[in-house]
């Protein structure tokens, strides 16, 4: 039973971090590096909270957190792909503007301190079949939407990028793109087609935070998980089963550290919420093999 | 010495006037957005940022540790380091200048060895990252992330656990002993040594880039790490000093912060310093004076958006999307990088190697 709410937990906390290190595993692949994930997974949780608030569906609010994470997107691809500004910096920019903007329109909306919003929360869809079987269930199949879909974009980015024309010439834009676009690709367009799908995904991420995983919308209530994000592609060596390593593990260890501190041990709380971040970098340090990241990434000079 | 032409003044200057020019732009237009009096609020934004000798100083003050983070990144980004841990540097390096200002009673000259601290634990953590890199190719991006986090929660560990005020009531460090604290500089505002030594910080980097065989060696691993171990620099050795230079800023900005700001450590001591640094640094075009100017237009637009937002009504964490905004806008006009230079084949070349 512990063990039980404890995995499922743990997935529902993986689940942000997955989403939108798929998008962010996505457009590095392309060569394209987004450090703007923070900013476009924030700007997707407020947009769904405040559609969620305003409409009192859940599912309409996720839906505008995607819109909301590709619209931050258009900004990026306009930018860094087709006036070809650097990319890192259009990233950079990208996450100061959501972090300034949402925060001003949640102040012009519920006022300086903040009104302790309280949002409707995605239903939990019990999967017909599977939602009955001992552990499996209560793990894997009584979950919301937002968090099968990430765990089914895994495999089907796997087969996108190793059985697909589509994911040959995604990868080939990322390690030469110069050698792509000798070949009749069309590097940009590759290159804004992955942004724009990173935007929704991360739009979905913030969604998952806000009307799943939190419940309610403050502040930067991202607190660093797109940059988490980010980590998490390196670490999963741009695979996607890595990459769901990597989140898989984080949002364990981040559920691990709630069991924690309600088990009353003697562990000071703030010591157990840096478990997560911690234990990524052991494994990290203890895992052989070098990182193989796509050649061309975050070079920017591209041929049309 | 560079000569100074009235043409190179306005190259330079351009950007940084471009930049103002369009923060006002963007701050009049969000006000219109939001309801407020456009004209109000870049009037409340000028006066409340350069407007007074308060108001001027108060601007100054914020720029210290934007400018020394700024500066650390900026030397980190030229050398070929991808360091995003400026935040947690910083935090460590406030906890460690807290443990020498609040733990090892009152003494002459403490100052400076709080500083020294500060300074020490920034370098300390950036050199995690640099052996994680040196010794098991760690990317230093993840690793820098994820220390930002650790340091963050361990800094409010130790304001609620071994470093907790004596009478116990927060979550924070005693007070600095006035040995502890930095030398005002200016009479009747609060303006400390930390501004000179930020203004230090800009000669010596500029310095050590421009005039140095290390500086020459940092920028050539920058440019083109492959070209750097063929012509046989200690690209290893450097890696580390460019990664311990550039924590030690960090680090020394979070010291100057408890010590000449605060007066004490808590657990929001940095609204995201470190974060900002890379804006700042980045909007500076990777160039010591270019990070000077960024980080005191960063801190105006800082203290220009609370005057903004008692006088005009709007809200002050807007200058943070100015800030964002002016960066992306300056970033298109002057075709700014995150190497500085950007040379295509050293990228390629690079990924050769990794292969």
């Amino acid at each position: 039973m512990l063990l039980e709410s404890f995995l499922a937990a743990g997935l529902l906390l993986a689940t942000p971090i997955l989403l939108a290190a798929l998008g962010e595993l996505l457009v590095e692949r392309t060569g394209v590096l987004n450090i703007g994930v923070e900013g476009m997974m924030l700007t997707g949780a407020f947009a769904a909270a405040m559609s969620a608030e305003a409409t009192g569906s859940p599912g309409l609010g996720a839906l505008v957190g995607a819109v909301a994470g590709v619209a931050v997107a258009l900004l990026f691809a306009w930018c860094a792909i087709v006036l070809g500004t650097d990319q890192i910096i259009v990233g950079a920019a990208i996450n100061l503007i959501a972090l300034g903007g949402t925060g001003a329109l949640y102040r012009a909306f519920y006022g300086t301190t903040g009104a302790a919003l309280v949002l409707p929360t995605l239903p939990s869809l019990p999967v017909p079949g599977l939602a009955s079987l001992p552990f499996v269930g209560p793990v894997l199949a009584s979950q919301n939407a937002l968090v099968y879909l990430a765990l089914l974009l895994v495999p089907a980015f796997w087969a996108l990028f190793r059985r697909t024309g589509l994911g040959l010439r995604l990868r080939a834009v990322g390690d030469h793109p110069q050698a792509a676009a000798s070949l009749g690709y069309g590097v940009r367009a590759h290159k804004i087609g992955a942004i724009l799908c990173a935007g929704a995904l991360s739009g979905l991420a913030g969604a998952t935070l806000t009307l799943a995983a939190t419940n309610t919308f403050v502040e930067g209530v991202t607190a660093g998980r797109g940059f988490v994000a980010l980590a998490v592609v390196v670490f999963g060596r741009w695979s996607p089963w890595g990459v769901m390593a990597g989140a898989l593990l984080f949002g364990l260890v981040s559920a691990l550290q709630f069991q924690l501190q309600a088990a009353d041990l003697a562990i000071p709380h703030q010591l157990a919420l840096m478990l997560p971040y911690l234990v990524t970098l052991a494994v990290l340090v203890t895992s052989p093999g070098t990182a193989v990241a796509p050649r061309a990434l975050g070079v920017g000079d591209d041929p049309r | 010495m560079s000569r100074i032409s009235a043409r190179g003044l306005v190259r330079s200057l351009a950007p940084a006037g471009a930049a103002i020019a369009l923060a006002f732009v963007l701050t009049a237009l969000m006000a219109a957005a939001f309801g407020a009096s456009p004209a109000a609020a870049v009037g409340a934004l000028v006066s409340g940022s350069v407007g007074s000798s308060a108001s001027l100083a108060a601007t100054l003050l914020r720029a210290s540790p934007l400018l020394l983070t700024g500066l650390g990144v900026m030397l980190a980004f030229r050398s070929g380091v991808f360091n995003i841990g400026a935040e947690g540097q910083l935090l460590v390096g406030a906890l460690a200048a807290t443990a020498v200002a609040t733990r090892t009673g009152s003494w002459p000259g403490q100052a400076v060895f709080v500083l020294a601290a500060g300074a020490i634990a920034g370098a300390l953590w950036a050199g995690i990252a640099a052996a994680l890199r040196a010794r098991r190719e760690v990317n230093e991006v993840i690793t820098t992330i994820l220390l930002n986090f650790v340091g963050l929660y361990l800094v409010s560990y130790m304001v609620d656990g071994p470093l907790k005020e004596q009478s116990g009531a927060y979550p924070q460090s005693d007070l600095f002993p006035p040995t502890a604290e930095l030398w005002r500089i200016v009479a009747g505002t609060r303006l400390h040594v930390g501004l000179l030594i930020g203004l230090v910080g800009v000669f010596f980097v500029h310095g050590l880039l421009s005039r140095t065989a290390l500086g020459l060696r940092l920028r050539s691993a920058g440019l083109n790490p492959r070209a750097a171990r063929v012509a046989g620099f200690p690209v290893g050795r450097d890696l580390f000093l460019a990664f311990a230079l550039s924590g030690a800023l960090a680090g020394l900005a979070g010291a100057v912060e408890v010590a000449g700001v605060t007066g004490r450590l808590y657990e929001r001591i940095s609204p995201g310093y470190g974060y900002t640094a890379i804006a700042i640094a980045l909007l500076g075009g990777l160039r010591a004076s270019g990070v000077l100017l960024a980080a005191v237009f960063f801190a105006a637009l800082g203290t220009g958006a609370s005057a903004m937002e008692r006088t005009a009504g709007v809200s002050a964490v807007l200058a943070v999307a100015v800030q964002g905004a002016t960066l992306l806008a300056v970033a298109m006009i002057g075709h700014l990088s995150w190497t500085g230079l950007q040379i295509p084949e050293a990228s390629e070349s690079e990924s050769a190697d990794a292969a």
